[in-house]
């Protein structure tokens, strides 16, 4: 039977935890939240423990912090309107360059695959598309205006720069810098969602998108390049996005984020339901129509609302899940 | 608010509940006492309207038939009835009566604050609002918002 075994059970954060992220060989985490602070976790003999607490960087929650692929930056986006990048050249960790231009909430933040671009996102609509202009340097390259709602999350595309963002207006957008004028557009809009879409994921291959929402779904969609087997028209030379599955009816309330293990291709979900499931393609699965099978449900996951949850980058099948409990888990997935 | 004219000027008002009448199992310590919808209903009856010296209660924008509490799901949704419908402090009430939920209530509820069917004009849009924990958060960290919302819950 699968099973999401519970390895540690961590407090340190006050109030609610907003999200966590794992440094890129699995070894430290990071954590945020409401307390304004960032905790830096890693594991003593068998204990998580903290190593580090980052304050001072954020005047208003920290919604939301991630790692760059090279493991030596950390971004966090906060309510106060700011994106702090933290590093440790210096030996301990600091923050060494602030990016303002959100007129508000900042609520995402993420690198490119190279390290070379970071995206933010907010409440006033906008998608921020950032250079690293040398050390401790950051130019904004396009501020993207094609939302019309505050934009909740921001996600890379696995290798390439593509960049995908989810909504309040229910829909998501994808977005790619132009090689003849270098301006950054949106290349296509996926609409099937009926209210908030608050987070999504890429799978490996970035051919897939898996999206979840306050309508209590999760949604696949397939990219579909010029030119494809399968016949689907494609304008402008552009692919088209098409939600091939729709994963209704286990949520019973918002589903706040969502997880595509890039080693193992299993789908963790996080719910204020409190519940934290994981979804796996099942094996005849049809790419035109894919089907998903449910393999595991932990109820009552976290006492409250379960904010975030996180794959180890190593594919060893730890998951990360944090909630408004205040609290951060460690779980231990076996899938036989 | 610095808006000197209410939106609705000459509200109805209505008469106020009888305090609720404690019988003998309220005092029996073996008799689990689940929340019903009476005590939601007595957590916000008096919640201050932003714009009237008058409770939710008086104005009848809440009523104790439009709460409904399920204590095995942790469950608690009201429903709440601006006095007009294009009454612009709508989302502003319902985070009040939100808030108010969210102190007085144990952390296992799950609390959603709605206007009533056909109540207001924007009804989808406050909504939505109102069903967002993250705005929610941001907007408790406001607090000139905050000290709005805690004068009108202060005698709730």
């Amino acid at each position: 039977m699968p099973n999401l075994e519970l390895i540690q059970a961590l407090s340190g954060h006050k109030g609610i935890v907003w999200n966590v992220s794992w440094h890129p060989q699995g070894k430290i985490f990071a954590s945020c939240g409401e307390d304004k602070t960032i905790k830096l976790w890693s594991k003593e003999g068998q204990e998580w423990t903290i190593k580090t607490v980052l304050v001072d960087g954020h005047q208003r929650t920290i919604r939301e912090v991630a790692w760059s692929p090279c493991g030596n930056y950390l971004a966090s986006a906060s309510f106060d309107a700011t994106t702090a990048i933290w590093d440790k050249k210096s030996g301990q960790f600091e923050c060494n360059a602030t990016l303002e231009g959100h007129e508000n909430e900042v609520k995402s933040v993420a690198w490119s695959p190279s390290g070379q671009l970071l995206a933010t996102c907010g409440r006033d609509k906008s998608v921020w598309v950032w250079e690293v202009a040398g050390e401790d340097e950051y130019e904004c390259e396009s501020v993207l205006n094609a939302h019309n709602q505050d934009v909740k999350k921001v996600a890379w595309h696995p290798s390439l720069d593509i960049l995908a963002s989810a909504s309040y207006d229910n829909s998501v957008k994808l977005y790619k810098e132009d090689p003849a004028d270098n301006d950054w557009s949106c290349i296509a809009t996926l609409q099937s969602h009926e209210s908030t879409v608050w987070s999504l994921t890429f799978d490996k291959t970035g051919e897939r998108l898996a999206t979840c929402s306050d309508d209590r779904t999760v949604k696949i969609w397939k990219e579909y390049k010029p030119d494809n087997q399968e016949g689907v028209i494609v304008t402008d030379r552009e692919s088209v996005w098409k939600c091939v599955c729709t994963l209704s009816g286990f949520h019973t309330r918002c589903i706040y984020d969502i997880a595509w293990c890039h080693h193992t291709g299993f789908l963790a979900t996080a719910s204020g339901d409190d519940i934290i499931r994981i979804f796996k393609e099942s094996e005849d699965s049809d790419p035109n129509s894919p089907t998903f099978d449910l393999v595991c449900t932990k109820l009552n996951a976290h006492s409250q609302d379960v904010n975030s949850v996180r794959w180890n980058p190593t594919g060893n099948k730890e998951l990360l899940s944090c909630s408004d409990d205040g609290e951060i888990k460690i779980w231990s997935f076996s899938s036989d | 608010m610095t808006k000197s004219v209410a939106d609705n000027v000459n509200p109805n008002i209505y008469e106020k509940e009888s305090e609720r009448e404690k019988t003998a199992a309220d005092f029996d310590e073996d008799v689990e006492d689940l929340f019903d919808e009476r005590e939601i209903f007595d957590l916000i009856r008096n919640i201050n309207d932003p714009e009237h010296p008058l409770t939710l209660e008086e104005l009848r924008v809440v009523e104790e038939s439009n709460i409904r509490v399920d204590n095995k799901d942790n469950t608690v949704v009201v429903n709440f009835t601006p006095t007009i419908p294009h009454c612009s402090m709508a989302t502003l009430i319902g985070l009040s009566i939100r808030v108010q939920l969210l102190r007085a209530l144990p952390s296992r509820f799950k609390v959603t604050v709605e206007v009533s069917e056909g109540s207001h004009v924007s009804e989808h849009a406050v909504n939505k609002q109102l069903a967002d924990k993250e705005r929610i958060a941001a907007a408790l960290e406001n607090k000139n918002l905050v000290q709005i919302i805690n004068q009108c819950i202060a005698a709730a």
